[in-house]
């Protein structure tokens, strides 16, 4: 299927800050693109680049093959990381607030309907839960019947519960065709929902394939896990066997399927950095 | 248009709901006053405020008069200026050297006392008397253009100026970047809601405060309305220029108090500038608000005309324009 949206050579620098160095990808209508990587990785630079919110220093982002313009704000929906909603008002009225700015906004039953919002819709913004917050911003972000979603970090700081269910407001937004685009350092969350995935360090794009893939490419077989050591077993049978001819010590042995954590890991070199 | 009002409505719903700011925003003004009225209203000094016109005369005993503030103007100032005065006891006396005249106001309190010093201190005798008649204006009367413009001043300054840094450092900002509505209309909607917020709020104030204190009124109300709303335009400019690059709350914050708090006392709010030194006085005619309170004190107490406190009008006009050139020039979303 035809790219709806693509980066050529973007650059952002900030000073002598390389934020993002000159990456290119395209994004296919109508699935999920998860970008992933550590914190300060440039995800949100990316994406704010191809909202429009932010100017890049160079290189070029292409809307169903053609420069941004400025019509492209009534076609996209964004969800930012961090958004304050005004006070004092009610969700219901903030959804009448941001109806009011397209021509075409989507009907509010509708709305209430994807993203869950029957029993927080006469709150104020403020007394609203991080989880309860997230389907709000949500909802603000799908209100023009937008091509193209934006998600950064749709999940960061909510409950376990709470982000299976955004999850699953994320499917039924995807199943009326529109195209995601999700920033997350959860691999959870971007191999359940990501089709494509792009894993971003140090404003580069180290990989660019689908989680299957992804997986098949750097892992054969299992990780066979024992205390202080770790091996990549292509073949587990012949592994087992060769530990317990050595006579190792067994206790505590576990075998793991490698995921997306281990695979960001190994290409991002460690999970504790800020 | 649709999304115009719409921002209008929330923007107005925010502040009406936020029951706090609300009441702070009308009450305050009216217990400020009546508290300043009930506590002026004793008269408790002795002083005699008497003007004197030309070089003045050593040799008129009356000038050496204990307990009394000689107030020197120029032989040149405008006789209607100063008859003003007297109609409205801020000065007690009026004494032309060149001339040989003194004036006086038949409802003074003080005048029979003023009378005799002239008559019976040493050189008095060759001053032919005049009277003038006026009911005195009380300190509340005078005092209630300057509340209603210290509230306006704070009302628009904290809440366009201080409301939209916040938004921007918030995140509100952004978000309203991230549709299709343009920075001019948000921004017009941020200023037309304040508006009336702060018409509404300066009216309820003027009428709460005058069922208690029915104070005086001899120009048109049509007049005062259409100075108070220059007033708050004005404020509003001032308000959107200053936010519109600040990132900083606590910065927003600290520019916004470190130029309410001399006009609150340099713009002539709660005392008159008169007698001050020169430089205070220059200084205060840079000051907005001192024109605003000077426009609707004349309107008030001398029943002036629009067309009377023109210069006024066109320095608030300006001045509103200028500001709000320099908020559309500078203003950033982020």
């Amino acid at each position: 299927m035809a790219d709806i949206m693509s980066v050529e050579f973007l650059e952002k620098r900030y000073g002598n800050v390389q934020a993002v160095d000159k990456i290119s990808f395209g994004i296919p209508e109508g699935i999920c693109f998860g970008l992933l990587g550590p914190n300060g990785a440039g995800k949100t630079t990316t994406i704010e680049m191809m909202e429009g919110i932010t100017d890049p220093t160079s290189g070029q982002i292409l809307f169903r093959g053609r420069p941004i313009e400025p019509s492209f704000k009534k076609k996209v929906g964004i969800q930012f990381q961090h958004t304050s909603l005004p006070e004092f008002i009610t969700v219901k009225e903030t959804l009448q607030l941001f109806s009011a700015f397209y021509p075409n906004p989507r009907p509010m039953a509708e709305l209430i309907r994807l993203c869950s919002l029957d029993d927080i819709l006469n709150r104020d913004n403020q007394k609203l839960s991080g989880g309860q917050k997230q389907r709000m911003l949500l909802a603000l972000a799908i209100i023009p019947m937008p091509e193209i979603v934006f998600l950064d970090e749709p999940t960061t700081g909510l409950d376990p519960q709470a982000r299976r269910n955004f999850w699953d407001l994320v499917r039924g937004i995807k199943a009326q065709g529109t195209t995601v685009v999700l920033t997350t350092h959860y691999m959870d969350e971007a191999q359940v929902l990501c089709d494509l995935i792009g894993i971003m360090d140090h404003g580069h794009l180290l990989e660019l394939d689908t989680p299957d893939h992804l997986l098949s490419k750097h892992f054969q077989g299992a990780l066979v896990r024992l205390p202080g050591r770790e091996i990549q077993a292509e073949n587990l049978d012949d592994t087992m066997k060769q530990l317990l001819a050595e006579g190792a010590d067994l206790t505590g042995l576990s075998i793991h399927k490698p995921d997306l954590e281990d695979l960001f890991i190994k290409l991002t070199g460690s999970t504790l950095r800020s | 248009m649709k999304a115009f009002t719409a921002m209008v409505k929330a923007r107005t719903m925010e502040f009406v709901r936020d029951t706090g700011s609300f009441a702070w925003a009308l009450l305050f003004p009216i217990v400020m006053i009546i508290g300043f009225a009930f506590a002026f209203s004793s008269n408790g000094d002795t002083l005699f405020k008497v003007g004197v016109l030309g070089p003045g005369d050593s040799s008129l005993g009356f000038l050496k008069a204990p307990q009394t503030q000689f107030i020197p103007y120029e032989a040149s100032q405008d006789r209607d200026v100063l008859m003003n005065k007297l109609r409205q006891h801020n000065l007690d006396a009026l004494v032309d050297t060149q001339a040989k005249v003194y004036w006086v106001n038949d409802q003074g309190k003080n005048t029979k006392i003023l009378d005799l010093l002239m008559v019976h201190l040493e050189g008095g005798e060759g001053y032919s008397r005049q009277v003038v008649s006026g009911a005195p204006v009380r300190y509340v009367d005078w005092l209630v253009p300057g509340v209603i413009a210290m509230n306006l001043m704070f009302g628009c300054l904290f809440g366009v100026g201080y409301v939209l840094v916040r938004y921007r450092k918030n995140g509100v900002l952004k978000r309203m970047k991230a549709t299709p509505v343009s920075a001019l209309t948000f921004i017009t909607a941020q200023g037309v809601s304040r508006f009336f917020i702060v018409l509404v709020t300066s009216l309820f104030v003027y009428v709460g405060t005058n069922l208690f204190l029915n104070f005086r009124m001899d120009g048109s109300y049509l007049d005062l309305l259409l100075l108070l709303s220059l007033g708050i335009l004005s404020m509003i400019a001032l308000g959107l220029a200053l936010a519109s690059r600040f990132k900083n709350e606590e910065l927003a914050n600290g520019v916004i108090n470190l130029i309410t708090w001399p006009m609150m006392l340099f713009s002539g709010v709660f005392f008159s500038l008169e007698g001050t030194p020169k430089i205070l006085q220059d200084l205060s005619l840079g000051l907005p608000l001192t024109h605003f309170i000077t426009a609707s004190r004349q309107v008030m107490l001398e029943g002036a005309s629009l067309a009377q406190v023109m210069p006024e009008v066109a320095f608030l006009s300006i001045f509103t324009v200028v500001c709000l050139g320099l908020a559309a020039w500078l203003f950033r979303w982020e």
